[in-house]
């Protein structure tokens, strides 16, 4: 790679200036726009649309970015989208969200929720005679059909347990693999609505393992939904492994639950977090599948170039610029923090492990931060034992120090024979008191 | 008194040989009523036997003698009786009277203690154990006697040349925790906490049916020396511990425990605000010294911690990472640390900087070698010790009708123990 190349030149310069240095040509770095709602919106459909821009009204009220615009653009998107369903306890919590602060059009319209309920009703008998009348006849074909519907329709109006409930039912009627792979993938869209994404993993190792080959598009769904289950479970690695496993025929077929810049987001953030750098490379940047992902995100990209090939500093700005925007995802947001802070980690630990001393300003500068803030970083790290090094405090150097394995090897065990002479000592003497004991009651008995 | 000067003859000619000496004991277990009958008026009878040759004899009068009650001024004459019989008499002939040996000796360390010169027992109180051992391994009633006098003294070297054997034969329980629990006072008072900590695990961890007070005290300071020597607590007792041990020794010990917990917190303005209002709590205990050693001791894990992370420092760091109030202070714990061992590093004065050096061992010396040959040596022992104990065992009788009863049970086709094992 070009990049490995130009840090062998002036080293120090290079190493020193990791991206802060002018003369380099650089891509100008985006900066974090506010989000584009209208079109982050687009990129999904049906039920996740509307939680998802329910999410971003919450949490763009309280963000620091966030601004009430961007709050009351959301609300009104949402109200939209509902109106075009069915689900009226969405309709009157958005509604009260609202609080008419866009005008008498977006107010709660009882009429037409009164309208959908008195419809839904009407449907949920219907259903329940077809069911019952198939369930007579016992033809597992309507049986199934007539469960499905139902789990549909509970669905679309938000019952969402009464969802899962029916779509499970239908397991018993499943004859074909392909019925079994319908059911696991209504029930794992129901599952991640609801937020239990350990049924999710379950379901989606039974549609892999059913008998007869997936479609591609199927297995990049399975694919998507398993990692985003370990994202929720803060197994980052496992997590990433599966976003990047998955191939680029997803699309936008999956837009009920996740977009493919999502996937991109979600893949690339965790790789950095829990990869090591071989597997960095074949895997992220090496892997011409995850690419086309990568491609719509482009500043995941860049991000994760820069961080292997050393250039800390912009890659601490493009993750600076990102976090404002990925605060508002619904799936990223508990894991934000936690993520950055294992990146940044990585990054330092990563800066130190080829060098033997390390000067702490020029360290400083490369990530753009103060001597002082530097050194109770290392501190932390040196001490959870991540970096094997000593800080020398007056001349503001870190020096790398490698355990020596002799020593430690002759005290560990000077340690165990001590250990195993305190013990020994200590057991035949209880014993010894055991044995008085026994015999004192002995001889009582006698 | 006739019966007396008999009595005197007999055991100035029965002191010889083995053979006679058994029909001297004989005798004079029949004679010890009427010794006790004559107390007062045995003092001569004292002079005309030497300890030497006539112990037992000796020491059955003078059983006879020191009974009952003794004001301080008999106090004043008797001691150097006991002392000086102590020193020369025959061990053989006084192992034959073991419990009355005790007795007389325990009578010393009382007259002792009313005189309030305990370092006059030390001595003798050495002696006498030594004498009535059966084996370096075997604790007497006489050990624990002697700690208390050592720790009263303030001996505590002369206490640690009897700690330093292994003690694996017992008595009575009692005594092994009395042993244990005054030896490792004396090791807490010479800074040895590493024997001090095994001596008091014993006592903590030995079988018991029931919870004595020595298990009590005994446990407040192994939280302690714990504390100061390992920088925590293990929360629960191993699982050789006995039943009752393991449940409620805690709820005896709760402040120390709460002392225990806010050290783990490394917070030390914390921990010394709990000292300072649970003062009176370790003051009645007579742990006050100990707890503050505990928080000295807080101090200096927080430096040593900065010797794995830094190389050089400046005091005045180092006052700011470990909470003491100036960079003086700082340097003054860093220079006990260096004096004690306990740190490897120089102090530069003039940057006002402590450089942080490894530990310089190698272990390349030959001191180094003849230290790990005599572990290996010992150790070598140790398992000998054990098989033999292990076969001993195994040929017990209790044991093995023990284990021939339920054997019987499940093994149809093994050999039938006997049935006179089976009680």
């Amino acid at each position: 790679m070009d990049a490995d190349d130009e840090t062998f030149a002036p080293i120090t310069d290079e190493v020193g200036a990791n991206g802060g240095d002018e003369q380099r040509s650089r891509r100008p770095i985006i900066s974090g726009d506010h989000l584009d709602i209208e079109a982050y919106a687009s990129l999904y459909s049906g039920r996740t649309k509307i939680m998802r821009l329910l999410f971003i009204a919450d949490h763009s009220s309280d963000e620091k970015v966030g601004n009430p615009s961007m709050n009351l653009e959301a609300l009104r998107m949402a109200y939209d989208e509902i109106k075009k369903g069915e689900n009226t306890q969405l309709m009157r919590e958005v509604a009260q969200k609202i609080n008419g602060r866009l005008g008498p059009s977006y107010e709660l319209d009882s009429a037409w929720c009164d309208a959908v309920d008195h419809r839904a009703e009407q449907k949920k008998e219907k259903l329940d005679n077809e069911l019952n009348a198939y369930r007579t006849n016992l033809i597992k074909e309507s049986i199934r059909m007539g469960y499905n519907d139902f789990g549909d329709f509970y669905y679309a109006h938000g019952q969402l347990g009464d969802a899962f409930k029916s779509y499970v039912r239908t397991r018993d009627y499943c004859t074909t693999s392909k019925h079994i792979v319908h059911m696991c993938m209504s029930v794992i869209l129901v599952s991640i609505e609801m937020g239990q994404f350990t049924h999710v993993t379950s379901y989606v190792n039974k549609a892999e393992q059913a008998p007869d080959a997936l479609d591609p598009i199927t297995i990049a769904k399975l694919r998507c939904a398993a990692g985003l289950a370990n994202l929720e479970a803060k197994k980052y690695k496992l997590a990433a492994r599966k976003f990047l496993e998955t191939n680029p025929e997803l699309g936008s077929h999956y837009s009920e639950v996740i977009a493919p810049q999502d996937v991109a987001t979600y893949g690339g953030l965790c790789a950095l977090a829990t990869f090591d750098r071989t597997e960095l490379k074949s895997k992220v940047i090496d892997n011409l599948n995850f690419r086309n992902f990568l491609e719509l995100v482009p500043e995941v990209r860049e991000l994760i170039n820069d961080f292997y090939s050393s250039h800390y500093a912009s890659c601490l700005e493009y993750l600076g610029n990102l976090k404002a925007n990925l605060l508002l995802d619904i799936h990223l947001h508990d894991h934000v923090e936690t993520l950055y802070d294992q990146i940044r980690h990585k990054a330092l630990i990563q800066y130190t492990l080829p060098f033997v001393s390390v000067d702490l300003s020029m360290m400083a500068n490369a990530f753009k931060t103060t001597v002082a803030e530097l050194q109770k970083e290392l501190e932390a790290l040196i001490t959870d034992n991540q970096i094997q090094a000593r800080i020398d405090s007056h001349n503001k150097i870190l020096y790398a120090r490698h355990a020596d394995q002799r020593n430690a090897t002759f005290q560990r065990v000077l340690e165990t024979g001590r250990e195993f002479d305190r013990d020994v000592r200590s057991m035949l003497l209880r014993s010894n008191l055991v044995k008085h004991d026994y015999n004192v009651r002995q001889l009582r008995k006698l | 008194m006739d019966p007396m000067e008999a009595l005197v003859a007999q055991i100035q000619g029965l002191s010889s040989t083995p053979g006679d000496i058994a029909r001297l004991h004989i005798i004079l277990k029949q004679a010890d009523d009427s010794l006790r009958a004559e107390s007062t008026r045995l003092s001569p009878v004292l002079g005309q036997l030497a300890p030497s040759e006539h112990s037992l004899g000796f020491l059955y009068v003078l059983d006879a003698f020191t009974s009952g009650q003794i004001s301080k001024q008999q106090a004043e004459t008797s001691v150097p009786i006991i002392t000086g019989f102590i020193n020369a008499c025959n061990a053989e002939q006084i192992r034959l009277a073991p419990e009355k040996f005790v007795l007389v000796c325990k009578r010393l360390k009382d007259q002792v203690m009313m005189l309030e010169a305990p370092i006059r027992g030390v001595g003798p109180l050495l002696t006498a154990a030594r004498k009535l051992q059966l084996s370096t391994e075997h604790l007497t009633p006489l050990h624990s006697d002697f700690l208390m006098l050592c720790v009263l003294a303030k001996c505590y070297k002369t206490g640690l040349s009897i700690l330093e054997d292994d003690i694996f034969e017992v008595d009575q329980p009692r005594d092994l925790f009395l042993y244990c629990y005054y030896g490792g006072m004396i090791c807490i008072g010479l800074k040895r906490f590493q024997k001090a900590l095994d001596l008091l695990h014993n006592v903590v961890t030995a079988p018991m049916s029931t919870l004595n007070a020595i298990a009590v005290e005994a446990y407040k300071k192994y939280i302690l020396v714990s504390l100061i020597h390992h920088g925590q607590l293990s929360t629960s007792l191993p699982k050789y511990a006995s039943s009752v041990a393991q449940r409620s020794l805690k709820n005896f010990c709760q402040p120390y425990i709460e002392l225990a917990n806010s050290y783990g917190t490394e917070k030390i303005a914390e921990l010394e605000a709990y000292v300072q209002t649970n003062t009176e709590k370790f003051e009645n205990d007579n742990n006050l010294g100990l707890v503050k050693q505990v928080v000295l001791s807080m101090y200096k894990r927080n430096i040593q911690r900065l010797t794995q992370t830094y190389l050089t420092l400046s005091l005045q760091d180092i006052a700011n990472t470990v909470q003491l109030n100036s960079p003086k202070e700082a340097e003054m714990h860093v220079l006990q640390m260096i004096q004690d061992g306990e740190i490897y590093a120089t102090i530069n004065q003039r940057d006002g900087m402590v450089r942080f050096l490894e530990d310089p061992e190698q272990y390349k010396t030959c001191e180094m070698i003849e230290n790990i040959d005599s572990s290996i040596q010992r150790i070598m022992a140790l398992s000998r010790k054990l098989s033999a104990m292990d076969e001993q065992i195994s040929c017990d009788q209790l044991y093995l009708s023990k284990v021939g009863r339920e054997r019987q049970r499940y093994d149809f086709d093994d050999f039938d123990v006997p049935t006179k094992f089976n009680i």
